[in-house]
Order: C-alpha cells, then sequence, then structure tokens
C-alpha cells in the first residue's frame, strides 16, 4: 500500500525546501520589526485568523454548513481567559489549562448551537447562527448586573500573558544575545500553536471522518442511506470548529491582555467567513492563504492610503480609515468575480492528472 | 419459493396529503433473489424504497428484516442493519472521486474517530489502508477502476450508476435495493449491469430492483411485484405477472390514458 510515495521516502529536495521554510519563519519576526514592532503584532494576528479560519474552514468548508455567528466561539474562549487570568475575580491559572478549558468550553458552545439547528442548511441555518453569536456577544455585554462576571462593555482588562514560571511572553528581554521583543516571543508560541492546529486540521481532513463531513456537503440524504450518522457527525463538525475557536480567542485574550465585547461582533464573523471562502472553502492552505491576505490587507492600506494620495493629488482626500474599507471591499468583490472558488481552491485537477497513477493499485 | 425470507413486508401504506402513494402493500423477498418491482410512473415503488429505507416514515403497516423488525429506524441505521439503496436521480456525492464515494460507503463499517484521524495510531492506519483497498476492489468489481480518482460528476451516466452500485455495496448489505439502475443505459450497457446483477446474487446478496426495463426484469428477476396506485395488484415470477390481465390493463390503461391526456 505504498500508493502515495511521499509517506516512504522524502526527497532530499522537499527536506531542503521545509528547512527553507522553516529559516523563514524563524527569522520573520525580526525581519518584520525592521517596519515596527506593530507588524510582528499583525503577524501574530494573522496566525491567531489563520486558527479562527481554519475552525470554521471545518464547519462552513468540510461539513457544508453556513455558520454566521461562529465568533462567540471565538468570544467564549476569549473570556474564558480573561475571567480565569486576571484580576477580575483574582485568579491567576496558567495558559495551558486554560487553553484546553476555553476549547472545552466553545465545544460545548459548539453543541449547544449545533444541537437545534441539525435540522437546517443554507440561509435558514446563517439566520440562527448569526442570532447566536449575536446573543453571546449581548450576553457578555450585560452579565455585569445584578452580578458583575464580565465586566460589561468595559471589558476585562490587566488580563495575564502568556508565562512559564517567571518567563514572560509578553516582556521584552535579551535572551541569549538576542533582543526580543513581547509581541516577537509571542510569534514563537504562536507559531507552534498554529502549527499544531493546521496539523490536525489536515489529518482530520484526510479521514473516516473528514469523509463523512464532505458527504453531507455534498449530499446529507445520500450520507444518511450510506449509514452516515448526520447528526453525530454534523455536532462534531460544530464542536470540532468552535474548540479551534475557543483556542484562538484564548490566545487573543492573552496577546491583548484585554478582551471587551465590541471585538466580537457580527463584522468579525463576516471577515473570518470572507477568509474561508476568499482562500478556498474546504482547501486547507487556500484557507490560510485567505487569513493572512485579509489580515494584512487592510493594514498595508491603512499604511499606503494616505502617502499615495499625498503622492498622486498633492492632498489627502479620503482619510485612510474610509478609503481603507473602500479598497477593502472592491478587492473581495474582484476576487469573487474572477476567482469565484476562492484563491486556492481545492486540488480538483490535481488529482484529475493522478488517474494514470490509480489501475495498478487496483488488483 | 422455499427461501428464507430476508425481508416481510405487511400492510405498508403511506400517505402524501391526500395522495394514497402505498396502500396495504405486503411482500416477502426470500435470501439469494432479486426481487422485482414494476408498475407505471407514479405507482408507488419509489415511496417503497423512501419507505422501506427510512427517508420517509410510513403511515401503517411493518418491515421485518433478517428476523428484526425495522420500526422507527432513521435511514442510517437502516444502512447499518444491511440495507443499502441506489437512487433513481443518481446522488452520488458529485465533486469527490470515486474512489472517495466509495471509501465513504465503508464509513458504517469502520470505527476510527477524532483520535484516531489525529494520531493515526497503527490501528486507524490499518483500518484506513482496508477501507481503501476495499474501496478498489468494488471499483474493479463493478468496472470502473479505470475511474478511481476522477471525481463522481466527471464519469459517464453509465459508470455513474455503477458506482453508485459499488458505494452501495461498500456497506455490506444484506439487501441491495436498486431503484431503476438501467435508466439511461444502452442495450450493451444494460447486458452489462445484468451480469453484474447476477454476479451480485451469487455472491451473495439479496437484491430488490425497480426497474423499467421489461427485458431485464423478466431476463433477471426469480419474482416480481407490480403496484399500481399504491396498491399490489399481481405477484410472482415474471412470465405469470406477464400474462395477468390484471397488469396488462394497468399498463396499457395507464398509457391510453396518457395518451388522450396529451392529445
Amino acid at each position: 500500500m505504498s500508493r502515495r510515495p511521499g509517506a516512504a521516502k522524502v526527497p532530499p529536495k522537499v527536506w531542503a525546501g521545509v528547512a527553507l521554510v522553516a529559516l523563514a519563519l524563524a527569522i520573520l519576526p525580526f525581519v518584520a520589526a525592521f517596519a515596527g514592532q506593530a507588524w510582528v503584532r499583525i503577524l501574530n494576528f494573522a496566525m491567531i485568523y489563520i486558527m479562527l479560519a481554519l475552525g470554521l474552514n471545518i464547519v462552513v468548508g468540510f461539513a457544508g454548513l453556513l455558520d454566521l455567528g461562529y465568533i462567540a466561539f471565538y468570544a467564549v474562549g476569549a473570556y474564558m481567559y480573561a475571567l480565569l487570568a486576571s484580576p477580575q475575580f483574582n485568579i491567576h491559572l496558567p495558559f495551558w489549562i486554560i487553553l484546553p478549558m476555553g476549547a472545552a468550553l466553545a465545544c460545548v458552545f459548539g453543541v449547544l448551537l449545533g444541537a437545534p439547528t441539525l435540522k437546517l442548511r443554507g440561509d435558514y441555518l446563517a439566520i440562527v447562527t448569526l442570532g447566536f453569536g449575536e446573543i453571546i456577544r449581548i450576553f457578555l455585554n450585560n452579565l455585569n448586573a445584578p452580578v458583575n462576571i464580565t465586566n460589561g462593555p468595559q471589558g476585562v482588562n490587566l488580563i495575564d500573558p502568556f508565562r512559564v514560571g517567571s518567563f514572560s511572553f509578553a516582556r521584552s528581554e535579551m535572551l541569549g544575545g538576542i533582543y526580543f521583543s513581547g509581541p516577537q516571543k509571542y510569534y514563537y508560541i504562536l507559531l507552534l500553536l498554529t502549527i499544531g492546529v493546521i496539523f490536525v486540521n489536515i489529518r482530520l481532513q484526510n479521514s473516516r471522518l473528514g469523509r463523512a463531513w464532505e458527504a453531507i456537503r455534498e449530499d446529507e440524504v445520500a450520507a444518511k442511506a450510506m449509514g452516515i450518522n448526520t447528526r453525530n457527525v454534523k455536532l462534531l463538525a460544530f464542536a470540532m470548529g468552535a474548540s479551534f475557536g475557543g483556542i484562538a480567542g484564548g490566545i487573543f485574550s492573552a496577546t491583548q491582555q484585554f478582551v471587551s465585547p465590541e471585538s466580537f461582533g457580527l463584522f468579525e464573523s463576516v471577515i473570518v467567513l470572507a477568509m474561508v471562502v476568499l482562500g478556498g472553502m474546504g482547501n486547507i492552505p487556500g484557507v490560510i492563504l485567505g487569513a493572512i491576505l485579509l489580515t494584512l490587507l487592510p493594514e498595508v492600506l491603512r499604511y499606503t492610503m494616505e502617502p499615495l494620495q499625498m503622492a498622486l493629488f498633492g492632498r489627502v482626500i479620503l482619510d485612510a480609515e474610509t478609503i481603507r474599507l473602500l479598497v477593502f471591499g472592491i478587492a473581495l468583490v474582484a476576487i469573487m468575480l474572477y476567482r469565484p472558488a476562492g484563491l486556492w481552491p481545492s486540488a480538483v485537477r490535481k488529482r484529475e492528472l493522478e488517474v494514470a497513477r490509480a489501475p495498478e493499485a487496483a488488483e | 419459493m422455499s427461501r428464507p425470507p430476508l425481508l416481510v413486508a405487511k400492510d405498508v401504506s403511506k400517505r402524501f396529503g391526500g395522495v394514497q402513494a402505498l396502500s396495504e402493500v405486503s411482500f416477502t423477498i426470500g435470501r439469494g433473489e432479486i426481487y422485482g418491482l414494476i408498475g407505471p410512473n407514479g405507482a408507488g415503488k419509489t415511496s417503497l424504497f423512501n419507505v422501506l429505507t427510512g427517508i420517509y416514515e410510513r403511515d401503517e403497516g411493518t418491515f421485518v428484516f433478517d428476523g428484526r423488525p425495522l420500526d422507527r429506524v432513521k435511514p442510517n441505521q437502516v444502512a447499518e442493519r444491511g440495507v443499502a439503496r441506489t437512487f433513481q436521480n443518481i446522488r452520488l456525492f458529485q465533486n469527490l472521486s470515486a474512489l472517495e464515494n466509495v471509501m465513504i460507503g465503508r464509513h458504517v463499517r469502520t470505527k476510527a474517530g477524532v483520535f484516531g484521524a489525529i494520531f493515526r495510531d497503527p490501528k486507524t492506519r490499518a483500518e484506513e489502508a482496508a477501507i481503501e483497498r476495499r474501496a478498489y476492489e468494488l471499483l474493479d468489481y463493478v468496472g470502473v477502476a479505470k475511474r478511481a480518482n476522477d471525481l463522481a460528476k466527471h464519469l459517464a451516466y453509465g459508470d455513474q450508476r455503477r458506482l453508485e452500485i459499488a458505494r452501495a455495496l461498500a456497506t455490506e448489505p444484506k439487501l441491495l435495493a436498486l431503484d431503476e439502475p438501467a435508466a439511461g443505459m444502452n442495450a450493451t450497457e444494460t447486458q452489462g449491469l445484468k451480469r453484474l446483477l447476477e454476479d451480485i446474487r451469487r455472491d451473495g446478496t439479496t437484491i430488490l430492483l425497480i426497474e423499467h426495463d421489461m427485458k431485464l426484469v423478466m431476463s433477471v428477476c426469480d419474482r416480481v411485484l407490480v403496484l399500481d396506485y399504491g396498491r399490489k395488484i399481481a405477484e410472482g415470477t415474471a412470465a405469470a405477472v406477464q400474462s395477468d390481465p390484471k397488469v396488462i390493463a394497468a399498463y396499457l390503461g395507464g398509457e391510453i390514458a396518457l395518451n388522450m391526456k396529451g392529445a
């Protein structure tokens, strides 16, 4: 059964490629730091969004369930971390305990959302999930009375950063003769977590479960008739997707050290969905690309739009914030018009080219 | 007929609003039989399939399958019990490869969960390899192995029908229910299908066959059930049913009525 040649022997070229990518990823935060620490933070955000988008991709891309309230799970994870590692209740648990707890709680919420919506699809499901997302946000906004839990619209402040013993990821310091800023330290732990999330997603896609999700996406009636317990498999998609959202939320809390309900509005849900759709629904590399582009593009526009206008017209006609959203919107429309399947859709063609190899394996 | 029964249907009824799709249909399918289900369009053949496989809930009646009642079960549980089906209007997983379609058919007979998917322990790896091997075998069995890596939607019509049969066989059914498998096939393809059906029966799977191609039905079916307006109007060997005046009336009458409507 050596149908995939890559599994048996990895050619040196591939190793060289992997080493090169690893090196590039390792020095990236220092390169970005030349443009300012803000860019290192943006890189970190890109990774948080990659995790979010990959989580949503399980629900939308694999199982084909349109979820517009996904950001709720991000909120659940973020507040879980905020409340268990801040002066709010004076609880200070370490992050490696809270992150799995946040994932588990988001998972529970995923099932809570999934269970009543099992029979809904498409537009109807989108409306219900949208409502769910808003409910969570409004709850967080109002849970400051009669008992103050979330501190309401003011949000939770002074959240603990990731910390191992006395080593804090938020503090800038010299390590082994190299100066590391806080965001740079975060970059590495985020990179590790992101690679983990990507790995899990790839494994899930190429598994019995991944196939069941895709079967439901393609034809739910046929999937049922083939013996797939669509209820359980759908709930599992919601739960898995939500747990990635929960992890991303916890990381968001720790890097920002501040959360408020404002960060979890409908717009965020839409952006994450746009990352999935734009990158190439159901295709993991595509979704990663979508997340990176949609995180970077607004930032690039923020820094380039005013100088550009100065150069072109000699004065600033539209302020950066306005034109940024305008260009961003036009870019989204253009991509959807010219690449309706996304920037990097799944490798349908590649699969067709493999036909020649198949018959030998059939004997 | 001395075959032990595999499926016993008793007084099965189904209404859709004012339309009586099935009324008190009873029949018994013996193990190893190829059992035909025929009737004019709208006679209730596909409704019977849907009620049997749990896609519709029946209003009355019972099915006893393999010695146990098939009551209030969901479609996936029906498949688990050993009834697999194909669809009149092909329902493959269009954007997945032929191989993946058949691999999905193995879902119900395999176990790997989240843990296995993520960690790929030796047991999961062995299971995955077995799924893939079996899927290739089945593609070969129905004769579409060459198209294993093509998307289902890119397969020729006849191949799609065969792929659907392979997918159904992957669930290890005791009863294979085929809804018009020869529809849209030419004479050569239908001959090939006939051989496939005989192979499947020989290898131990009972077949319930809805078909409009009378030549195929008459040559391959041991017994035939004729439905008209949701009622059973005849049952017996192909030859006996063919000369039954009620059957002739149903078919001719149906056609005449149709012609008159068209005129």
